[in-house]
């Protein structure tokens, strides 16, 4: 390895306050994490926590560590695994009755106390890490990434608890990708290719910010056509869609802007220090052949249902989704949307009801149906032995690409996604960023009418997460269809509708100011996607 | 339509699969050549290298002489002479001697006399087969030395009756033509069984199966992806291992290279179908790998390599014949050794393509019950 | 120092236990291949060559010739048929069906009455290098006994032999080979429980992922390896227990030692098994390639270099050399002396000895080489 994991760094974390630990992929968080937890040792300098060296085994006594993907025994049950890690911290009967108590209500994993691990949905399972990790109460606590994939109905939760924590004066660090997550942190590192580039209160670099953060409200129809043209002017460094308003940053501040002026944010700052988004169109998009414009519904679920035994994970959900339309699946972990999601590409049968694309109903159709769709899944299933070019050639094959036209392909996936310098590295070695393009690439190689997206920006950081979008928003331009899950409500505000799922049920459909104005009120005059998420779970919770 | 593009893709992936990753490319290679060098001369059932006792309590010539005679047998390597029966009795306890041989006091004198000696051995129970080839061992050397000193003292001996004997196919009966065939045989089957019994269950534990399940490849386009690697890998190996076997233990091939490759296609197939039923039916590679071993420990026991099958008890018998390797067995050993006619070979073919077209049916089954 | 905590030696040990209990493949590998490979041994599976298939090609049909010919079909040895032609025998000994073909020549019955040589020709299928010497040996027993009863039934009692080889076996009268493969058997058993079973549970965790967070824990090294070996060490306990059981019960194998010594000496091969098990997982974190390792030094070693079917004595000097290395050879001596010559010591000691020293080379490299860090 040319440059090192970490470079130089030098700082000190403060005692009793979460430190938020962010920056681009392959920054060095985990790096550092690790290094804070003894698990690795520096290669020069030294590193010492609450002043014991990383070098002693007692390090593991006083910190608690949760990794990025926390390993949980998949054959044991919810409440062994509680068990085994509240026994391993040393916690008393007593102590012990009291913390599962707080945390199987923080995780709500209460029903499924005996199911195994392993029959856990994704989120299930990383709140139920999450919950291991805090069941001791560590002089420090390291959480590398604990929201991934976490609903933020439970991020919520975590916040309060973590910051409960602090005001008993544990030391909590904290790295994430969520950059609103770092605003509410107290102190911030940034790190970037392994060297420190900011250190101090998040608000320090966020008033850089004044002045240069706008809102503008735009036709919703042309909104992303609108986006990609201002992202393209000069001064405009980032740019997201909010339902039917664009939010946008400029490099500088433009005091005498009529535009509506709106209080930046770190991840603002965050996305400056580093440069801004990348811009331009996406060549993806662009030479994606335009798809017929037909006004036929091409997903349907038509009273989908499926049971696990007496454990009704979907029940009766229909929702029709047109061509060029993105469609976002939301709602808490363990809610039914992943079961939902694999009824309609094919992955599960359902009990009852049926799931057609195109009119077809892909567990019956021939392979021809399925040559239609794409799948990109949370944790990019890429061939982690094989070659970037290993694993577009086989992905291209198995969509039945061939000639000409199949070289022609994979040049064109090397070009647009920059993949070039990787061509021969294992899909396993690659950065995460990379990882999630090349996952996207062999995912629309084939030119697909749908697209299914299961978390697909899941834990990447925004700058991929701009990216990311940007092909999207071409690729729908051009009439392909997206059906895409997302816990991270900033990007459900692509969506042109949503459908919130909760307890197996379809509880609200509609676009993202629907769902807003459904939870309307004085109080909340102004409601965020995430602040509508959570009011109209809570509401059904309440029924 | 466009099925072979999709197929070659999936078969291009799995070898690369196996291939790039350095660690099962070794494990690949390794193992295999060193199983096969070291078992080829540690499985034997050959019987040298013998260590005897002598309790001699006699001092006479006759005794001295049968001794004699012991130690210049290839087969005994270490004679020790022992002062007393408790140091014999000492050596066969701790297994320094597998057999103790003891002269009578009188036992010269009684023969200088024309009366009956008796030579007394005592063996190791504990290694019952060696015993009894040892036995026959010193029987004959006593036999040659009875009618050399019955002849020495003139008595008139009827013509021994005498036994010609040669052995067809294997002339010195050497152990290692026997074995090196059927370790080719056996290394193929582990590899075959090892390779696709993982394949599945090793996708499944990294996700990546789901992303094959959404393409437009049909579950049984899916098996047949991880059928054909497995095959080109398992006919390559044993291509290496039989090049080995031709050249390097320059044991002589007498039949067909033909037939051995037509059977052999047949065998590993009937193998492929075993590892893959056993992938489709293990959630995860513990459970492939513990499976293909309780596959395999039976298997080789009733296979017929170590053990024949003419010896099993008859109601056994005909299990075996349900095992693919009992008839490789015949046909790569009548290969090598005995340039077995093709109508042979092809009569114990048959019942491995009948099990090969069972075992492969009941994966593509079991895979597709499974992907429900 | 470190302290040693009960409570979370406790909690790690019952996890570890529940994973044991709750994988089918555990129970599959501790408890039925055990039981499949008792059976496989005790019914049918011996190398003992006793119903050899011989064709008996009768050349001439004379008296003394019959009379041969009915010694042959009077053996327990053998499965013998008669034929006045040898090409169809030849034909079935291509086809593995018959293992010796013994011809009894033209004239045999005059050339005997007129004392003239007249040799018995045996061929052996040489493609059963081992089956092919039992059964010249047999064929051999056969003729010189008919040659001794005819020499006393006729007129001519004179001596024919001065020394009379009189064999007698210790420890297993009947040369039963069951009786040995049986208890030998267990070394392979405990070999795969202790190396292939705990090679594949601590790479799991490695791939997994769980050992990432338990190493974070506050859990000693000493404390995990110590929960991982205990279960696996009581699950090989257990599994031994039951093949003796069987062995004894139902096959009716002598049982002359103590089970003292069996039990002490099976603990102790678990350890060394266990250790290296450790070791290999430890060292490549990867359930595919332990597995390989594991086949390669646990279970080939208890198979072949363990004089459990295979001659040590008869191997190559280098191979001989290697088995030393391994404790199986030790453990099968031992195995073998308790079940069928009973205790003795001074065969114990010294293979006991030895493997506590192997057990105890894996267990301070793999304490050494455990520590809490991702990249050692």
């Amino acid at each position: 390895m040319e440059r090192p994991a970490l470079d130089r760094i030098n700082a000190t974390i403060r005692k009793g306050i979460i430190t938020g630990l962010v920056g681009p992929d392959g920054a060095g968080k985990t790096t550092l994490i690790r290094l804070m937890t003894g698990l690795l040792l520096p290669t020069s300098g030294q590193i010492k926590v609450m002043g014991l060296s990383t070098h002693s085994s007692q390090i593991h006594d006083i910190t608690g560590y949760m990794p990025q993907k926390f390993g949980l025994y998949e054959d044991l049950s919810v409440l062994e695994n509680l068990d085994l890690y509240a026994d391993l911290n040393g916690l008393s009967v007593a102590e012990k009755k009291d913390a599962f108590k707080r945390m199987l209500a923080f995780t709500s994993l209460k029903p499924f106390i005996n199911r195994l691990a392993g029959n856990l949905s994704g989120g299930m399972k990383q709140k139920l890490g999450l919950a291991c990790a805090l069941l001791s109460r560590p002089q420090v606590l390291l959480l590398d990434e604990p929201t991934v994939g976490v609903d933020p109905l439970s991020r919520r939760e975590l916040w309060t608890m973590v910051q409960d924590l602090t005001h008993k004066g544990m030391t909590v660090i904290w790295s994430t990708s969520y950059l609103d997550e770092a605003d509410k942190c107290h102190e911030v590192l940034l790190l970037n290719e392994g060297k420190l580039l900011f250190n101090g209160p998040p608000e320090d670099l966020t008033k850089r910010m004044k002045n240069r953060v706008f809102q503008v409200e735009v036709p919703l129809k042309n909104r992303r056509k609108v986006l990609t043209k201002l992202l393209n002017l000069p001064y405009v460094i980032d740019g997201v869609i909010q339902g039917n308003k664009l939010r946008l940053v400029t490099s500088s501040s433009l005091k005498n802007s009529l535009r509506h002026r709106v209080p930046p944010r770190f991840e603002d700052a965050f996305i400056d220090i580093l440069g801004g988004i990348s811009k331009g169109d996406s060549i993806l998009a662009e030479n994606f052949p335009l798809k017929k414009q037909t006004s036929s519904s091409l997903i349907k679920a038509e009273n989908l249902t499926k049971r696990f035994g007496n454990f009704t994970a979907a029940q009766d959900i229909s929702f029709t989704i047109k061509r060029g339309e993105i469609f976002g699946l939301l709602g808490p972990n363990g809610a039914g949307k992943s079961t939902i999601f694999k009824m309609l590409c094919g992955l599960l049968q359902p009990t009852l009801g049926e799931a057609l694309i195109s009119g077809v109903n892909l567990k019956t159709a021939p392979a021809k149906a399925r040559s239609h769709i794409g799948y990109m899944a949370q944790k990019f299933s890429l061939y982690g032995d094989l070659s970037v070019e290993e694993n577009l050639n086989f992905f291209s094959g198995s969509y039945g690409l061939q000639g000409p036209y199949r070289t022609k392909m994979i040049d064109l996936m090397v070009t647009i996604f920059d993949l070039h310098p990787y061509l021969n590295s294992n899909a396993n070695l690659l950065p995460l960023g990379y990882k999630q393009r090349l996952a996207l690439a062999c995912a629309v190689m084939h030119e697909p009418d749908v697209l299914f997206l299961d978390e697909p920006t899941s834990g990447v950081d925004p700058l991929t997460r701009r990216e990311f979008w940007t092909h999207i928003n071409g690729m729908v331009e051009k009439g392909v269809t997206i059906m895409v899950t997302t816990h991270f409500l900033e990007e459900a505000e692509y969506c042109d509708r949503i459908a919130l799922i909760y307890q197996g049920i379809n509880i609200a459909t509609g676009t993202p100011d629907d769902l807003k104005n459904m939870v309307k009120t004085r109080k909340m005059p102004n409601p965020t996607l995430e602040d509508s998420f959570i009011a109209l779970i809570e509401k059904q919770g309440v029924q | 339509m466009r099925r072979w593009p999709r197929l070659k893709a999936l078969i291009i992936k799995e070898l690369l699969a196996v291939w790039r990753d350095k660690k099962s490319r070794i494990t690949l290679i390794a193992p295999p050549l060193i199983q096969l060098i070291i078992l080829s001369h540690a499985a034997t059932l050959d019987v040298n290298n013998i260590s005897l006792g002598v309790y001699n309590q006699d001092k006479g010539w006759y005794s001295h002489e049968l001794i004699q005679r012991i130690k210049g047998s290839p087969y005994f390597k270490h004679v020790y002479e022992f002062g007393s029966f408790q140091e014999a009795k000492k050596a066969i306890d701790l297994q320094n001697v597998i057999v103790s041989v003891q002269f009578q006091p009188n036992f010269s004198r009684l023969i200088t006399r024309g009366q009956p000696a008796s030579l007394q051995m005592i063996l190791d129970g504990r290694k019952p087969n060696a015993s009894q080839i040892v036995t026959g061992y010193l029987s004959s050397i006593v036999e040659t030395f009875n009618t050399d000193i019955l002849t020495q003292k003139g008595v008139e001996l009827p013509v021994p009756l005498g036994i010609e004997s040669r052995a067809f196919f294997n002339p010195n009966l050497e152990y290692i033509l026997y074995n090196v065939p059927c370790l080719v045989a056996i290394l193929s089957m582990l590899l075959a069984l090892t390779l696709t019994a993982m394949s599945v269950s090793r996708e499944r534990e990294n996700g990546t199966f789901d992303q094959l399940l959404v393409s437009p490849l049909q579950p049984w386009e899916i098996l047949v992806g991880k059928l054909i690697p497995a095959m080109v890998i398992g006919i390559g190996e044993s291509t290496v291992l039989m090049f080995i076997t031709l050249y390097l233990f320059k044991i002589p091939f007498s039949g067909s290279f033909f037939l051995l490759y037509f059977s052999m296609i047949v065998f590993l197939l009937s193998m492929v179908g075993v590892g893959l039923f056993i992938s489709s039916l293990s959630h995860t590679q513990q459970q492939s790998i513990l499976g293909s071993f309780v596959f395999m420990t039976p298997t080789m026991l009733l296979s017929g390599y170590a053990t024949p099958i003419e010896n099993m008890p008859s109601w056994l018998q005909p299990f075996t014949q349900l095992l693919p390797i009992s008839h490789f067995f015949i046909i790569i050993k009548g290969l090598f050794l005995k340039n077995m006619p093709a109508g042979d070979v092809l009569m114990h073919t048959w019942p491995m393509a009948l099990i090969a077209l069972f075992t492969l049916s009941l994966a593509g089954w079991m895979f597709k019950r499974r992907i429900e | 120092m470190t302290s040693f905590s009960r409570q979370r030696f406790m909690a790690y040990l019952k996890k570890e236990s529940k994973q044991i209990l709750r994988d089918p493949s555990t129970m599959l590998i501790a408890f039925v291949l055990p039981l499949l490979m008792i059976f496989i041994f005790g019914y049918g599976v011996s190398l003992d060559a006793n119903k050899i298939r011989i064709g008996i090609v009768m050349e001439e049909m004379g008296n003394e010739a019959r009379n041969l010919a009915n010694a042959f079909l009077a053996t327990p040895y053998f499965d013998a048929q008669t034929s006045n032609d040898s090409t169809s025998f030849e034909e079935e000994m291509t086809l593995g069906r018959l293992r010796a073909i013994v011809t009894i020549p033209q004239n045999f019955s005059q050339n005997l009455l007129e004392e003239k040589p007249s040799p018995i020709q045996v061929i052996l299928d040489g493609s059963e290098p081992n089956t092919a010497k039992f059964a010249l040996n047999y064929a051999t027993g056969v003729v010189n006994n008919w040659m001794a009863q005819r020499a006393i039934e006729t007129k001519n009692p004179s001596q024919t032999t001065l020394v009379n080889p009189e064999p007698r076996v210790w420890f297993n009268a009947e040369l039963k080979s069951r009786d040995v493969l049986l208890p030998g058997s267990i070394a392979i058993i405990m070999s795969l429980i202790g190396t292939l079973l705990t090679a594949l549970v601590v790479a799991r965790e490695w791939e997994r992922g769980t050992m990432e967070s338990i190493m974070a824990t506050p859990l000693r090294v000493r404390e995990m390896l110590l929960a991982k070996l205990v279960p696996y060490f009581l699950l090989g306990l257990g599994s031994m227990t039951l093949c003796v059981t069987i062995s004894i019960l139902l096959f009716g194998v002598p049982f002359r030692g103590s089970f003292f010594v069996l039990f002490l000496s099976t603990a102790v091969f678990l350890l060394a098994s266990l250790g290296q098990g450790l070791l290999i997982s430890s060292t490549t974190r990867n359930q595919f390639v332990s597995s390989q390792i594991s086949i390669m030094l646990g279970f080939l070693p208890a198979f072949v270099l363990s004089g459990f079917v295979f001659e040590i004595n008869s191997m190559p000097a280098p191979i001989r050399a290697l088995t030393y290395i391994f404790p199986p050879r030790y453990f099968v001596t031992i195995l073998q002396s308790t079940f069928l010559s009973g205790t003795l010591w001074e065969l114990i000691l010294p293979n006991l000895f030895a493997m506590l020293l192997i057990a105890l080379f894996f267990f301070s490299v793999t304490t050494y080489k455990t520590t809490k860090r991702l990249d050692s």
